[in-house]
């Protein structure tokens, strides 16, 4: 099966401090791997890593055998926080139709009606479409998670990284964006940091986890050593109501 | 006025200069709110100071002395910013007093009767020579055109940098022109409103236009006519009062803006009480 990525002993330092060190981690085309750690773990720098967003201190990172550079249009990205001014005067229709743009610069661009159906189309999936005329300034912070969403699915990437998509929606929406990614999932590969424990229990296919060095990796299991070294305090993630597939020693504790 | 600029030749270069600095500032004083470097383009147009001093000592036109110390400070700034390490407000600072001590320095160092600086410092339309409105009328359309052609990329820029530099644009090189169109709107400016009047230009007629419009490319449009109103009637003012045209332009603007502002906080709150107004009768009607 194809490398969608691969990270080969990957270091990143911000001055002299360690975020993520020696990380050693390959995804497979059409995977749905879940990124899970405590704050500050590295996950979104890891992922700002892979977008060659930061510089790698040591290391290398491929995405389908080439460096980033040279396979821009193949990721997709839903950053964490939005760094963007939410007062810029652009409407929706407008952020989503950005993901159409060319690579470098193209002089008199013009969006062509095949851009405009594909920028709906991701708006309708996304379940926004009726707000396509809205300025972004008038959206809640739901409503425009969604627009981020859209905008990288606009690209048709082949691969998808989403950093926490699910922090400030609804319980509807999350539903209705997990079953999103599940679609998604069937063409492309997923790659899904959360603090969501219930959803790394349903909807991934491999997990890793993440806290300055990578944990775990493998499949959705999580025992309570792991856990452990992760967090600290397996006890606490039990009291919440981890389903027992993430949990697996707790298993026979839960009738089934 | 109107005869006066059929008439007299400085006055037909004043009007084309205004007309000339409303476009550039509308168009880049937009893009200069929303990103943010009205400071930037405070650094950049002070820095200017130092070129005209240098022209004046060696004996160039001035105006390209001012194009040659804006641009390099635009690049310097963007340079070092990008390298990161020092906040870009202390770099602007630096930059913005070096240019004028170094303006001090060379108008110093020339021989004999030292020159007026005033016109470039506080600016004044009705001495635009002929050279002056050349260099005016090739950085305005290169400046207009730059931003047409590339529209939908500095869009995006503009908007996230981060995004934009993702799908493959050349934020870099987006940043550095941006810069660089920043310095020679500047220079476009300083003939009109001069070098420490220039902010006003560049941000009254965009931020009155943004309580206009929500969208960016009618924004410009809307600055770019506030823009012609205020040079043309600031122009007007200062023939007749026979004030430097900068700071007639300037205050113009200024109470023109500030004025909107407050129109336009009395219409919200009226507003406001018309709603609740409504709702205590509804409630009321719902009651009986
Ligand atoms: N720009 C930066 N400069 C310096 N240090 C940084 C920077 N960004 C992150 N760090 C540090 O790097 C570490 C990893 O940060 P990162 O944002 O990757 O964490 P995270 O796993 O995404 O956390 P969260 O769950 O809070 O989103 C943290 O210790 C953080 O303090
Ligand atoms: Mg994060």
């Amino acid at each position: 099966m194809e490398t969608a990525i691969h990270i080969d002993n990957l270091s990143v330092y911000y001055g002299e401090t360690a975020a993520i060190k020696n990380i050693c981690l390959d995804v497979k085309q059409g995977e749905f791997l879940g990124i899970i750690g405590p704050n500050g773990g590295g996950k979104s720098t890891l992922l700002k890593a892979i977008l060659g967003l930061i510089p790698i201190t040591t290391g290398n990172i491929q995405i389908y055998e080439k460096t980033i550079g040279k396979n821009r249009t193949a990721v997709g990205y839903v950053p964490q926080f939005a760094t963007m001014d939410r007062r810029f005067p652009i409407s929706v229709m407008e952020v989503v139709l950005t993901g159409r743009l060319k690579q470098g610069l193209s002089l008199f661009m013009k969006y062509s009606n095949e851009d405009k159906d594909i920028a709906n189309e991701q708006l309708k999936r996304v379940g926004i479409d009726h707000l396509a005329k809205r300025q972004i300034s008038e959206l809640s912070g739901g409503e425009f998670q969604r627009l981020l969403i859209a905008r990288a699915l606009t690209v048709h990437p082949k691969l998808l990284l989403l950093d926490e998509p699910t922090a400030s929606v609804d319980m509807n929406s999350r539903e209705q964006i997990y079953h999103l990614l599940r679609e998604l999932n069937k063409e492309i590969t997923i790659v899904l940091v959360t603090h969501d424990l219930l959803a790394i229990s349903s909807e991934v296919k491999k997990l890793a986890c993440l806290n300055g060095k990578l944990v775990y990796h493998g499949e959705p299991l999580l025992n309570e050593h792991i856990v452990n070294e992760l967090y600290g305090c397996p006890v606490d993630l039990i009291a919440h109501g981890v389903p027992h597939r993430v949990l697996k020693e707790h298993e026979e504790g839960i009738a089934k | 006025m109107i005869s006066a600029i059929f008439e007299y030749q400085f006055m037909q270069n004043a009007f084309i200069a205004s007309i000339l600095a409303s476009i550039v500032c509308g168009i880049i004083g937009v893009i200069v709110v929303e990103k943010k470097l009205v400071m930037m383009s405070g650094g950049i147009a002070h820095t200017a100071y130092g070129g005209v001093g240098l022209g004046y000592l060696l004996g160039f036109e001035p105006i390209i002395g001012a194009f040659l110390f804006s641009v390099s400070a635009a690049l310097g700034i963007g340079a070092i910013k990008r390298r990161g390490g020092v906040q870009s407000d202390v770099i602007i600072g630096l930059f913005w007093s070096l240019g004028m001590a170094l303006g001090i320095v060379f108008i110093a160092l020339m021989p004999g009767y030292p020159p007026d600086l005033n016109s470039y410092l506080f600016g004044n339309i009705l001495s635009v020579t002929k050279a002056d409105l050349y260099l005016m009328i090739i950085l305005s359309f290169l400046v207009v055109f730059i931003v047409i052609a590339l529209f939908n990329d500095w869009k995006a820029y503009l908007f996230d940098e981060e995004f934009a530099s993702i799908i493959g644009i050349k934020t870099v090189f987006l940043e550095y022109l941006l810069l660089v169109l920043v310095a020679m709107t500047v220079v476009v400016l300083i003939r009109v409103a001069g070098i420490i009047l220039v902010l006003a230009l560049l941000t009254a007629p965009s931020a009155m236009a943004s309580i206009f419009s929500k969208r960016l490319k009618s924004r410009m449009i809307f600055a770019v006519i506030f823009g012609v109103i205020f040079c043309i009637s600031g122009l007007w003012i200062s023939y007749k009062l026979n004030i430097a045209s900068g700071a007639c332009i300037v205050i113009l603007s200024v109470v023109c803006y500030f004025f909107t502002y407050a129109i336009r906080i009395v219409h919200i709150k009226m507003k406001r009480k018309n709603i609740a107004s409504k709702q205590i009768v509804g409630e009321e009607e719902s009651e009986v």
